[in-house]
């Protein structure tokens, strides 16, 4: 029987979104926990890459004019009345 | 402003619920609407057209069709991807008139190889640590309160905005709009595993950035 390798730094690093996202094969899941349990730097590297997408989700997005935003109101009360 | 997800907001409001109050001429939710969506609506309109006052009118056309349309509306897809589907239409036709229409197919396709660390940062594959880090990354000094403010903050934004489009898109929908993987996937037409792809690569990208503002780099003890 073959044993598949333990996932290296290089490896992990390409597989952080697929674990987050849990699309991972169980194999690999295992594989990347293993990793993680013994490794610091991809245990940063992970805490990283977490750290930009709590940060991604709290920036505030630009959007439309005040006034743009007055028009539609405008326009869909006209349209709906 | 619009928020990720304003409270009393659209996002909180099932899409059957949503649809009857907009039919019925409610105004508030109307508003909730717009003020949940027309960011994510803007960044992506500015994809496929030159200037951030076109994009503006996109959005505009945007809205206006959802006002006419939403009585034909028959929920087979889910209300956002509706709207984001007539900003794709109002943007794309605009953004022929402007010559510079790009088919989000064609700048959504992730194959070719395109690492997320650079691999001189990782040890051969030969030694006792295959392909492990060389140069590994460390501690970014910084309360995450910092990282959405002052530089941390445009190195993020300047980072997003040189990503190439569809990287841009996807990361924009799902880490700062919030959108569930399925309906960005559906929206860009796109595949799950695309998506995935894409987002991964964004966000790297992402990350790499903030390390070479932190400087936060040291060397493995050989």
């Amino acid at each position: 029987m073959i044993r598949r390798r333990e996932m290296s730094c290089r490896e992990l690093v390409e597989l952080v979104t697929e674990y987050l996202e849990g699309t991972l094969s169980r194999r690999d899941r295992k594989r990347f926990e293993a990793h993680i349990a013994g490794c610091p730097h991809c245990t940063t590297y992970l805490h990283q890459m977490r750290e930009v997408i709590a940060t991604l989700g709290r920036l505030t997005v630009d959007s439309i004019a005040p006034r743009a935003r007055e028009e539609l109101l405008a326009a869909f009360k006209g349209w709906k009345s | 402003m619009a928020e990720r997800d304003p409270s009393g907001g659209a996002a909180e409001r099932s899409d059957p619920e949503l649809v009857a109050a907009l039919r019925s001429g409610d105004e508030g939710a109307f508003a909730s609407l717009v003020d949940a969506y027309s960011g994510p609506l803007l960044r992506l309109a500015r994809m496929y057209v030159a200037s951030d006052a076109v994009a503006q009118e996109v959005v505009q056309e945007t809205w206006m069709g959802v006002i006419r349309g939403i009585d034909r509306f028959e929920g087979r897809s889910s209300l956002r991807t509706w709207i984001f589907r007539i900003l794709v239409n109002v943007a794309r036709t605009r953004g022929q008139r402007e010559a510079r229409s790009v088919p989000f197919s064609s700048v959504a396709d992730p194959s070719g190889d395109e690492p997320s660390v650079d691999p001189d940062r990782f040890l051969g594959p030969e030694g006792r640590h295959p392909n492990a880090w060389a140069l590994a990354p460390t501690q970014w000094e910084a309360p995450e309160e910092s990282l959405l403010s002052g530089e941390a903050r445009s190195v993020i934004l300047e980072a997003i905005q040189e990503l190439p489009p569809a990287q841009r898109e996807v990361i924009t929908l799902r880490d700062v709009a919030g959108w569930p993987s399925r309906e960005v996937a559906d929206a860009l037409e796109i595949s799950d595993g695309n998506q995935r792809v894409l987002l991964h690569r964004a966000r790297s990208k992402v990350r790499t950035a903030l390390e070479a503002y932190f400087g936060a780099v040291e060397p493995t003890a050989p």
